[in-house]
């Protein structure tokens, strides 16, 4: 599929010779694509691979064989599983998930949780992203200052904190010392987007604080490599004020490394909404994942790790397209 | 005094790092005489405050915690050092191989390892572990598999610019076997950068230990656990105590000291990490 995409993308610069940043996108589009089709192999075979049978977890073990045995025609768990993992894929792409082990539609489930767990990433990315880059052009301004070391010394400390950690000692704080905040973030459908923002502020700062640390350290040393050029040199020799050289100068330069780092943390802020989501027992889907876990729930673990995975790898996907797309010399590559 | 020459070169955030490490693993070593009653040992009532008997009350069970704490010294850190010291060999032997073979060998190995590098890690953790149950010994395996693909990584890409220079050469062109090349040429040039990377990783696979802990499929009770306590002893968060966050700050610290040294390392290499 790679080699197919390869040659398309060859064909498609060989016709137009306009566009080696199609060409280099369709490629990494079809990798992309290629890497998902991959996990939902692992994902559904590995769990094909394990004995038991769903049928009978499901109606438990006082189910009498017939009934097993319908619902296994039913499920279409009779079925070789090469046949039932194309039936998986494609009612996957439908947005149907199959049967919980509970026997409910797990899209009728999912869709509430994938919301929430969106929403929650997203506020977190709008606290978190435009803080980090601030901080990081700060630092890399005044670099080698109490400011700059300061800043390093938090980052470094908010690296190696557990998420959960972070969450707790938010909670403690500010929902049971100061009760300002309440220490579970229960969130409905119909509920006004002000209380929503409000229940969901500590969890957004949890995920601010434990993601933040990268963007601003990327932010920061492209910065400070971009000071060291002779164009930037120039610059400052000229008198502009070094607020400016930084916007105008070095930032357009530093756009793809900063913008890759941002996006990668977004996907990291996703699938690290697990232990914040625990924590808070915010209604997502990591909660989700670790309900199905300890109920061991198969076909919903499926779902939902597909779609942490699909996210995560789609998440990825767009942060080196970007990187292609605002740095131009990453079109000639040696 | 060569020695307190030596140590007085070394910055002090990378002395303080190393006394903690050295503090944890004295408290991991010696664990049952540091620690005031057994791990399992129930010793009093549920949930009673900090006193002179229990110097940080008890848990959810009646254990003392101070005790159950120490314990998870050598729990939580030790199973996260194995963890490493096999991502490590399973890492490495791989890296070499592919840097040393190249060709398709190099290609294949490095195809599987992006695909497994793009499922999340915690999910994927969680995916395994679900399919193969919690034990320990599962635990340790996939934990230890799924964080060998970033060893993997590093060791490829600095045993590749070793394996082009000349005296590598040589020796492959003198016939020496894989192993040979591997322990003589190629490791003692790669021990700078992946001292670095064993405490970086170590840190991540502790964080990420206790979060699969905390998360009720890492470390199984009763063995004392970081990241478990914090788990089974979050109710009494609500009520403003902040023992059941003692253990959170355990880990935070050894990861800070490690990654003071970690800093102190790549700085006297050259190397840097953003």
């Amino acid at each position: 599929m790679n080699e197919t995409k390869l040659s398309r993308g060859e064909g498609l610069g060989g016709a137009l010779r306009l566009h080696p940043l199609l060409r280099m996108v369709l490629r990494r589009l079809g990798t992309g694509l290629m890497t998902l089709f991959v996990v939902s192999l692992i994902i559904f075979f590995g769990v094909s691979l394990l004995p038991g049978d769903f049928a009978q977890a499901m109606l438990g073990q006082g189910a009498t064989p017939a009934a097993v045995a319908s619902l296994r025609q039913h499920l279409g768990l009779n079925l070789p599983p090469s046949i039932r993992y194309v039936h998986w894929l494609g009612g996957m792409l439908q947005g149907d998930f199959g049967y919980s082990l509970a026997g409910t539609r797990i899209s009728s489930i999912l869709g509430e949780r994938l919301f929430n767990t969106l929403f929650l990433a997203a506020y977190a990315a709008v606290i978190s992203v435009p803080l980090a880059v601030l901080l990081g052009i700060i630092a890399a301004l005044y670099r080698n200052s109490i400011v700059d070391r300061l800043i390093n010394v938090v980052t470094l400390g908010a690296i190696s904190f557990p998420e959960f950690f972070v969450a707790y000692i938010l909670v403690l704080f500010f929902s049971v010392r100061l009760t300002l905040f309440p220490s579970l973030s229960q969130v409905s459908l119909g509920m006004p987007i002000w209380d929503r923002l409000y229940v969901c502020l500590l969890p957004a700062l949890a995920l601010t604080l434990v993601t933040m640390a990268h963007m601003m350290r990327m932010t920061r040393a492209t910065i400070m490599d971009l000071l060291s050029t002779s164009y930037i040199e120039t610059a400052r020799l000229k008198g502009i004020a070094p607020w400016r050289i930084i916007v105008q100068h070095a930032l357009p330069n530093a756009l793809a490394p900063i913008i890759n780092a941002i996006v990668i943390n977004i996907a990291y802020m996703i699938v690290g909404v697990v232990l914040v989501e625990v924590v808070f027992v915010y209604p997502g889907l990591g909660q989700l994942l670790v309900d199905s876990v300890s109920k061991r729930d198969l076909p919903l673990v499926q779902a939902a790790s597909m779609i942490f995975a699909a996210v995560f790898i789609l998440l990825n996907l767009l942060a080196d397209v970007l990187s292609i797309v605002t740095n131009p010399r990453l079109l000639h590559p040696r | 005094m060569r020695f307190l020459k030596s140590i007085s070169k070394i910055p002090p955030t990378a002395l303080l790092g190393m006394v903690v490490v050295f503090a944890y693993i004295f408290v991991a070593a010696f664990a049952h005489w540091v620690a005031p009653y057994g791990q399992f040992q129930i010793v009093g009532d549920q949930y009673s405050g900090w006193s002179d008997k229990f110097l940080l009350g008890t848990d959810n069970l009646g254990r003392d915690m101070f005790s159950r704490i120490v314990y998870g010294a050598r729990n939580t850190v030790g199973v996260a050092l194995l963890i490493t010291f096999l991502s490590f060999s399973v890492g490495c032997t791989f890296g070499i191989v592919a840097a040393i073979r190249g060709g398709w060998v190099d290609a294949v190995l490095s195809w599987a390892v992006d695909i497994l590098m793009s499922i999340p890690q915690l999910i994927f953790a969680m995916l395994l572990l679900t399919i193969l149950g919690t034990s320990l010994p599962v635990l340790i395996t996939v934990v230890a598999l799924l964080d060998s693909t970033r060893v993997f990584r590093l060791a490829r890409s600095v045993a590749r610019n070793l394996v082009v220079l000349d005296f590598v050469e040589a020796v492959q062109l003198r016939g020496e076997g894989f192993w040979w090349i591997a322990r003589h040429e190629l490791l003692p040039n790669m021990v700078a950068p992946l001292t670095a990377e064993f405490g970086i990783r170590f840190c991540f696979v502790f964080l990420f230990i206790a979060a699969l802990s905390f998360l009720g499929i890492g470390v199984q009770p009763p063995t004392a656990d970081w990241g478990s306590m914090i788990r089974d002893n979050a109710t009494l968060i609500t009520f403003g105590d902040i023992t059941p966050v003692i253990p959170g700050l355990a880990i935070a610290c050894l990861t800070i000291a490690v990654n003071f040294i970690v800093d102190w390392i790549l700085g006297k290499t050259g190397g840097s990490r953003v």
